[in-house]
């Protein structure tokens, strides 16, 4: 059958030599002897033994250049005199020394004459870009979007709080909004009608439809008649006859559909009820006079710049 | 082959290869640990630092609870881009009132060495209730649940503990500051309390997450946020330059 003749064992074409018998020849054993196995006493082999011997030669050497050796009052220093520290200072100058004409310049250039001159304006955008990107787009948004109905305003509109110009987006930046930092931080604060008992619920309903009557939003034309007189005794000395708003205290426009807080109904009755402002920090100590320019070239260029 | 025939007698000894290996591992462990604690240049002089208050610790228990360092670091390195991004880099004095460091090993976060007074506190309880409204790119989960867990009086005492045990540490706490922990605990969380700055300067005091009338969890932990990094005058310190 044709299995078996593949089952035969077919003798070997050619003798080998026992390899255990070569290398006795050649190689001690170490003389122990388990049960007639032996154990060879072969050396290590040589390019292992070379690279640890290098890496001990090298590790002098290491010793010699880079700070190593802890004494009694410090470290040795190394011939190379690293220093992670000088290293990062030294860094951060060269870069300082590169920007510098740059900073300069913003410094010089009067603020609404940044956006004339092409070059500085391409620095002052990228410049103030990455610095948005560290410091304000954590509120603002990652593309100066703000965060919508929660109080983070929208950076790429015309609608502002505070100013759209030049200078007052510095300023803003500059000293911020509502903090104890700085004197010059720009401060206002709306009443809390509601919660200090200054209108009651009755009249506060009709204001917020007066409120919602000035963007052309829905609203019940009765009750808005209504609290039109309420809204120009309380209201009007800030926001406007007109809900305009104004620039000088961060009363927001009223007769557009942007809404800090939200446009509905009760988004609106909240703020009125409660009172809602938001704060800002000044970043006149955190960042250096050509930083806050360059953000506010950034900011300006957004899309609602004036 | 005479060392090497000597090493033999170590190689096939068990009990003396342990305890010469012991000996090996002690003495570099010794070089390189131990002055550590002595050298002056790795200690440097710092103005500002102080033991945690009350309500700070309880914020830092929390951080550690909800495992806060798997994703936030606390160490900015000396690197160009880390101290542009971040501001200075971090000091060793700056983790010496933590047990354990919180340096970190990972950011899947931004770190967190230099938060204090970056953000209003009202933008750390919205992005602790939905990280997303205000970072929409960011994969933090929420943790709206700490506005309510309301902090008692044993959270107070057992924070007094934790002060007990740091003392023992070396922490200066005074006499003082142990006998008012549990009143300087809520008094932090409002801001017509007594003056908790008296015994740690510095000390942010208000209500932290706009809750009348109880301090939580949020309190807690935003205190101890608002604090992170701002403890230290870097006006007054200078780098050692063998460093």
């Amino acid at each position: 059958m044709a299995e078996e003749t593949e089952n035969k064992v077919k003798p070997p074409s050619r003798q080998y030599p026992d390899p255990a018998k070569k290398i006795e020849q050649e190689v001690k054993t170490t003389g122990h002897s388990w049960d007639g196995i032996e154990e060879y006493d072969n050396p290590m082999p040589r390019w292992w033994v070379w690279i640890f011997i290098i890496t001990i030669v090298w590790s002098f050497g290491y010793w010699i250049a880079f700070p190593a050796w802890p004494g009694i009052q410090s470290a040795t220093s190394g011939l190379l005199g690293y220093s992670s520290r000088a290293n990062v200072a030294q860094e951060i100058a060269e870069f300082e020394e590169r920007n510098e004409v740059f900073f300069a310049q913003l410094n010089d250039t009067e603020l609404d004459e940044i956006r004339e001159d092409d070059e500085l304006m391409r620095f002052a955008v990228n410049a103030g870009g990455s610095v948005f990107a560290a410091q304000c787009s954590q509120c603002h948004g990652a593309g100066g979007a703000g965060v919508q109905a929660a109080g983070y305003p929208n950076l790429l509109n015309d609608d502002w709080l505070w100013g759209g110009t030049m200078e007052d987006i510095h300023q803003t930046i500059r000293y911020g909004i509502r903090n104890e930092d700085f004197l010059d931080a720009r401060w206002s604060e709306m009443p809390a009608f509601g919660r200090d008992g200054l209108l009651d619920d009755e009249e506060i309903d009709q204001v917020v439809h007066y409120v919602l009557s000035l963007s052309g939003s829905d609203h019940d034309a009765e009750l808005a008649a209504a609290g039109a007189e309420n809204y120009e005794i309380n209201c009007a000395s800030c926001h406007m006859d007109d809900g305009s708003g104004d620039y000088f205290i961060g009363a927001p426009a009223l007769n557009n559909q942007i809404w800090l807080y939200g446009g509905s109904f009760e988004a609106i009755r909240h703020s009125i009820y409660y009172s809602r402002f938001g704060v800002m920090p000044g970043f006149a100590e955190r960042l250096r006079e050509a930083e806050i320019r360059a953000v506010a070239a950034y900011v300006h260029q957004l899309g609602g710049g004036q | 082959m005479g060392i090497l025939d000597h090493h033999k007698k170590i190689e096939t000894h068990a009990t003396l290869l342990l305890v010469l290996s012991f000996l090996v591992v002690t003495i570099g462990g010794i070089v390189q640990i131990v002055p550590l604690f002595y050298l002056e240049n790795t200690i440097e002089k710092v103005e500002g630092m102080r033991p945690y208050s009350p309500l700070e610790i309880k914020g830092r228990e929390i951080y550690l609870r909800e495992g806060c360092y798997n994703c936030h670091s606390q160490m900015i390195r000396p690197m160009r881009d880390e101290v542009e991004r971040y501001g200075h880099y971090s000091l060793a004095a700056e983790s010496m009132y933590d047990h354990p460091f919180q340096w970190g090993s990972k950011r899947t976060g931004p770190d967190l060495a230099r938060l204090g007074g970056r953000y209003s506190d009202d933008w750390h309880v919205q992005h602790m209730i939905d990280p997303q409204s205000v970072v929409p790119e960011s994969i933090m989960p929420p943790y709206g649940f700490m506005l309510n867990r309301e902090l008692t009086r044993t959270d107070a005492e057992h924070v007094r503990d934790i002060m007990r045990v740091y003392r023992t540490l070396g922490h200066p706490y005074t006499d003082e500051m142990m006998e008012l922990a549990v009143s300087d605990f809520f008094a932090q969380a409002d801001e017509f309390g007594d003056p908790v700055d008296e015994r740690y300067p510095g000390a942010q005091q208000r209500n932290f997450d706009g809750q009348e009338g109880i301090v939580t969890e949020m309190d807690a932990i935003i205190a101890y946020m608002q604090m992170l990094g701002t403890l230290v005058d870097f006006d007054t310190f200078v780098p050692d330059p063998s460093r």
